[in-house]
Parts: C-alpha cells; structure tokens; sequence
C-alpha cells in the first residue's frame, strides 16, 4: 500500500494542478469543528443541571452517547470532504483514529506520566522528595503486606486458575454434557465482583454459637469441628479464602479458552499417538500441553495482568482489614482516606512496573503472530 | 469391544467428576438466590439449606424432674443418668433427645427427629430492595421516625444510563481507529498503534488520580459524560485491538471496488464495514457491558456518593459496609444486580464467548 500511494502521488500532482483550498472548505470545517463543541457542551450542561425523572433522563442521554459519537465522525467527515482530493486522503485517517488517540493520550497516557511525576512528590504534591515515596514503601509494614498479598494473589490464583481451567476444558471435552457443564463453570464472569463478594460473604460468614447460617462452617460443624471466622481470624490463611473467590470467577474464563484450543488440536496426530499405545495421561502432556502453549502463555498472562489489579474482592469482603490489604487497595486508602497524593501515585507506578514485562512479553507476541 | 466398553466407563467417572465440580461452582449463587427469597428473620436463624427437607429434633413432651434431684450430680432420667452439661447440649436417648426446656424450672424436653421444611418464601426482600426500606431513627427527644432509604431502582437506572453509552462509545470509536489501521495508510500508524497495544495491560490505578484532577477542574466528576469518557478510554485498547483483529481480515476487494466506485471512506465504513462486523461487534459489545455493569472501581472514583448517580455496585457495597447484618436486603440486591448480566450470558452467550477469545486464541 505504501508503495501505491507513492507511485499515485506524481500522477496526482502530474496530471491535475493542486487543486487550491477554498476560503469555504476552511469556514465550514472551523464551523463544524466548534458547532460541535458547542452543541455537545449545551447538551452536557442540561443533563448536569437536568432535574427530570430518572427514565427519561436515562432514554435521553443513551440516546446523546450513541447518536453524539457518531454525528462527531459523520460532521468531521463531512467537513473534510470539503476539501481537494489530496488534503482529504492525507487528513482522513487521522479523524478516523483522532478521537481514540485523543482519549487514549487525555485520560491513559498523560496520566501515566503525570502519576509518575506526582510519584517523586510528598503528600500533598508540592515540594520534591525525590525516591523517598518508593523507599518508604518497602519499609513500609502495610505496605509489604500488600505487596507480599498481591504476590499470593498472582501466583495462587492464575496457577489455580489455569490448572482448574485447563482441567476442566479437558474433562468437558469428554463428557456428555459439555454445553451445561461449561455454561455452569463460564457463569461466574458474567457476575459483578461485588455480587460476588456478597454471594461469598454468605459461605464464610460466622457467628459464634451453634448455628451457623454459612455454608463453610455449617459443614465444619457438621463434621465435628469448632467454626471459624474465614476471613478475618486465620492470619495469613484468610487470603486464600479470597483468592478461592477469584478463581470461582476466573477459571470459566480460562476454560473457554482452552477449550477452543484443545479443539484445535489435530485428531490423526492424537489418533497416531493412540494407536502407538501412549496413554490419555501421555498424550495430554506429550501433544496436547506443547500444542496449546502459546494459549497457555496468553490465558496466563491475562490472569495475572488481571489479578494484579484486583481490588472489589478485597474491598467486599474485608475492606483491607485483617492483613487482607493489596496493592489496589492501599492506592484507594492512601489517595482517597488519607489524601496522600505521592504515596498513592508511588503505588500506581509499582503496579505498572510489576506489568511491564507482562506488556513487553504481549507486545513480542503479538509480533509473532504477525501483527506488524 | 473391549476398547469402546472401557471408554464408556471412564466417561461415567469423568461425567461425575465434571458434575461434582459443578455442583460446586454453583453452590455458593443457589445459595444466595435461596436466601433472597427467605424472610429476613430465617436467613439471619436457619442455614439455607434448610428450605430442602432435612431430619430436625422437634419438641415433644416435657419431663419434669422432682426437687430432690441434685443438678450438679449425676442426673437420672427415664432410667438412666446424664450428666448436666449432656442435657445442656442435648443427649440421645434410645430415638429421641432430651434436653432442658428449663434448667431453673427443671423441666426437661423430649425431642423426636422428624422430616421438616421450612418453604415460606416470600418476595418481601425484592419489594424492600426495590422501595427502598424504611429505617426507624430514634430522635433525640425520644421519639422515633421513619425514614425511607432509597431504592436499588434509581441506581438500576443510573447502571443501565451508563453501561449503554459506555459500551457504544468504545466500540464505534475503536471500530473506526481499527479500519484506518487495517486499511488506511498514514505515517505514525505503526507506532501509534502499537502504543494502543501496549495501553492492553496498563493498569487504570495508573490513570486515576490525575484523571480525577481534570474531571474536578472541568467539572465532568459525578457526570455522565465523565463515566462514559473513562470508561471509553479503559476499554478502548482492547475493543480497538479486538476489532483491528477483526476488520483487517475482511477481504480486501470487497471494498476497493466500493471505492472505485467512488464512495468515501465514511460510507464504506457506516455501509460495509459496519455491516460486516455485527457478530464481532456483538461479541466485544458484550464483554465491555459486562465489564461496565459489573464496574465498582472507576464508578467509585469518579461518580460519587449522590444517590442520584450511584450505580448498583456502589450500592451494594454500600450495604455490604454499612449494614453487614441485613442480609436479607443484601441477598435480593445482588441477585437484582445479577440479573441484567446473568440474562445477557445465557441468552448471548456465543456472542459473548467469541468476544473473550478474539484477543487471546489467535495464534
């Protein structure tokens, strides 16, 4: 394509004169530009002074955030096309990709940096401490709790997740029932982490006394033993109770994923594998394991990229309390409870630093697979 | 033979394995949606579980023990002795238990096991959750209000006010970067687009903060269009990722004709490009409602603690936090909130798995 636009572009300027920009071209696309600033801005305003009833009000501003987009792309593009032939293909793309870069780099990028810049500053953002934020953080006793919490999280819940997952993908393969049994594992996802939180608090939860009204502990006592408080009494231990809630809702995902590739797998190699004798145990570590890795590598990285963010479950059930404290948490208690601006934006930065090499890792993969 | 019977076998094991970890991952929601039915007296008294028939001791006739008996000492009942810690926490006796009705008035209960239920369901945790429930508030004086908090309808509302938008906006937006990626050429296009790729995994603690800042100084905190925003930039890497997978696999003649014909790239987009995308579209549409739906974080930071603008996660973390003890209203308002997500993954559930696999089998 490249190579066609530069063996065009002679021809255009051979053949045809450039054509000039009209005084028009420019007015309408000024005017286009600010009627649409100005239009969305009114609109913005009566929905924030709006004291309408709550339905249509709801109808209204759906209707604004689908229509709103596209009018934007559709005005733009017409202004464009006001425009000679050469300025339209060389401005185009960029209205094409304007708006994502412009939100990308307002509300992700810039942030990123500027998060990092506040890193090196005190608590309320106005004098420079340098690197103090980041050692403060690992002498910190909250915050290696965190950390160390966090490193659980990673490493308990994405093993068990893909162990599960993978588990589950193959035993579904074989069985009658794979639709039902794949839709019941898969259904946790489509649930919130709040509701979740609440759905679990209901198996853990504990009175003292003989009755227990939660799941866990009714079955403790059933079988004879003393109930517990899951999760706040068993220091450390309670963070796995937790964790089992991540991978109750992790693991569908992984397994749909699995499934498809455990699918992909080719049948005569398995036949051929068969009919020489190796077993389903052989077989799934010797074919199947190295045919699905690169899907291995992905789901993974995604669950850990994933869990390194968790923060709702957390907040659910404990909120932090009773050493439960994660990276994500202690960002939201530092900025927001304690005001602590450089603290929290240190731990932000510490987070993106724990991803990089997951970002490095994603980024040579998607070259492999022939992204650019 | 041998060979098909023996396969036949293993796949009974490998349907009860399969069934039994089943049965374990729905456990703890058929919990939940049993307990939003009960009333709220029983769920905080009985297990769940006891709505099913299940063996209890229920109370018979009542033995009265004479004054001389020493309660201290081994105590004789019907023949037998007991001591008193045993008839504290109850002592089987041939087939029935016995145990104090009272230690002070010396009487003794006579329980006999027997099948029970306890099926009064009722919608009353639904109607409250949804109203809104009423508080009694006692008043300095004295005396005692009512107070109706608000419902779960309004944040109902706010939810769906945002997810829908908030799943649109990514969406067009990204399909229209993804075909100026796959089809347009331009310079900057590779770096730019492989800076979206690497936006996949940043995590969005990153962005909060200053984000915050300029939504306060512009006033956009607490407003729709601020929630949209973010929400649409947290997405974006990914939806434009997935659609870029998507679009750039689309045969290339099928619009170079169109072009020659002389339609613009804004019409080829909204007239084939758009056209053909639908089942992708629907598939990564789902997955950022869902994830919108479900948000607790972004809503937490950017919308907050107006009743007017919460939405239902916020809610229920609310209750969660605030009133750990109603579970009654807690159970009906996350299954409330379940309903919308639960009713998309079974009825779209291809659309939705498709969605999830776009970015992550591919190679």
């Amino acid at each position: 394509m490249d190579a066609q636009i530069k063996a065009k572009k002679p021809g255009v300027t051979g053949t045809q004169a450039k054509q000039r920009i009209s005084v028009r071209a420019v007015l309408i696309s000024i005017g286009v530009l600010l009627a649409n600033i100005v239009v969305n801005g009114l609109i913005f305003m009566f929905f924030r002074d709006s004291t309408l009833n709550p339905l249509l009000t709801a109808v209204l501003a759906v209707l604004w955030g689908v229509l709103g987009v596209y009018l934007i792309y559709y005005t733009l593009t017409w202004a464009v096309e006001q425009y000679p032939d050469h300025i339209r293909r060389k401005v185009l793309p960029y209205i094409f990709i304007g708006p994502a870069v412009l939100i990308l780099g307002w509300l992700l990028i810039l942030p990123a940096l500027r998060t990092l810049y506040l890193s090196f500053f005190n608590a309320s953002s106005e004098k420079f401490v340098g690197l103090s934020n980041y050692a403060a953080i690992f002498s910190d006793h909250l915050m290696a709790t965190a950390l160390r919490n966090n490193l659980l999280w990673v490493f308990v819940g994405t093993l068990a997740c893909v162990c599960f997952g993978l588990l589950i993908a193959i035993l579904a393969d074989r069985s009658s029932y794979e639709k039902i049994a794949k839709s019941i594992i898969f259904m946790p996802m489509a649930i919130s982490f709040v509701a979740a939180g609440v759905i679990w608090k209901f198996v853990y939860y504990y009175q003292p006394g003989d009755e227990q009204i939660g799941l866990l502990n009714a079955m403790v006592t059933y079988f004879g033993g003393e109930p517990q408080a899951w999760t706040s009494m068993l220091q450390p231990w309670n963070n796995f109770f937790l964790i089992i809630i991540l991978i109750w809702m992790q693991t569908g995902f992984a397994m749909v994923i699995f499934s498809a590739a455990i699918k992909g797998v080719p049948d005569d190699i398995l036949e051929a594998a068969r009919v020489d004798g190796a077993g389903e145990v052989k077989i799934f570590f010797g074919i199947m394991i190295p045919f699905i890795s690169s899907t291995i590598l992905t789901v993974t990285t995604t669950i850990i990229v994933f869990t390194l963010k968790i923060f709702d479950v957390v907040m659910v059930m404990t909120g932090g309390q009773y050493d439960t404290e994660v990276v994500a948490t202690q960002f939201y208690r530092q900025f927001f409870m304690y005001r602590n601006f450089g603290y929290g934006s240190t731990l932000a930065i510490v987070l993106l630093i724990a991803v990089l090499p997951v970002i490095l890792i994603n980024l040579r993969q998607f070259r492999k697979q022939g992204g650019f | 033979m041998v060979g098909k019977k023996k396969r036949k076998g293993s796949k009974t094991v490998v349907n009860l394995i399969l069934g039994f970890i089943c049965f374990i991952w729905l456990l703890p929601t058929l919990g939940l949606f049993i307990s939003s039915f009960r009333p709220a007296a029983d769920i905080l008294q009985t297990g769940w579980w006891k709505v099913f028939p299940h063996q209890e001791w229920t109370a018979g006739e009542t033995l009265q023990l004479s004054k001389e008996v020493d309660l201290r000492g081994p105590i004789e009942v019907n023949g037998k002795t007991y001591s008193d810690d045993q008839l504290k926490a109850g002592v089987k006796a041939d087939d029935s238990r016995l145990i104090w009705e009272n230690r002070r008035a010396r009487t003794i209960n006579v329980q006999e096991q027997g099948w029970k239920t306890t099926p009064d369901l009722t919608l009353d945790n639904y109607n409250n959750v949804l109203s809104g429930k009423e508080y009694k508030l006692k008043e300095a004086d004295g005396s005692e209000t009512m107070q109706k908090g608000t419902g779960l309808s309004q944040a109902f509302w706010n939810t769906l006010t945002i997810a829908v938008p908030a799943t649109v906006i990514p969406v067009l937006i990204a399909s229209f970067a993804a075909y100026a990626f796959a089809w347009l050429r331009f310079p900057g296009r590779k770096t730019l687009f492989v800076i979206i790729i690497a936006m996949l995994v940043i995590p969005i603690q990153v962005a909060l903060i200053p984000v915050l800042k300029d939504y306060t100084a512009l006033g956009l905190n607490g407003s729709y269009l601020g929630i949209w925003l973010a929400h649409t930039a947290f997405g974006l890497p990914l939806v434009t990722y997935f659609m870029y997978n998507f679009i750039s696999q689309l045969p290339k003649d099928l619009f170079e004709s169109a072009f020659i014909d002389g339609a613009s790239h804004f019409t080829i987009f909204s007239r084939l490009i758009l056209p053909l995308s639908v089942p992708a579209l629907a598939s990564i549409g789902i997955f950022q409602f869902l994830w919108v739906w479900n948000d607790y974080l972004v809503s937490l930071i950017f919308i907050g603690n107006q009743p007017s603008v919460q939405v239902m996660s916020m809610k229920i973390a609310d209750l969660v936090g605030s009133r750990g003890n109603d579970w009654h209203l807690l159970t009906s308002a996350a299954f409330i909130s379940m309903l919308m997500p639960l009713a998309i993954f079974f009825l779209l559930q291809k659309y939705f798995v498709r969605g999830l696999m776009g970015g992550s089998v591919k190679g």
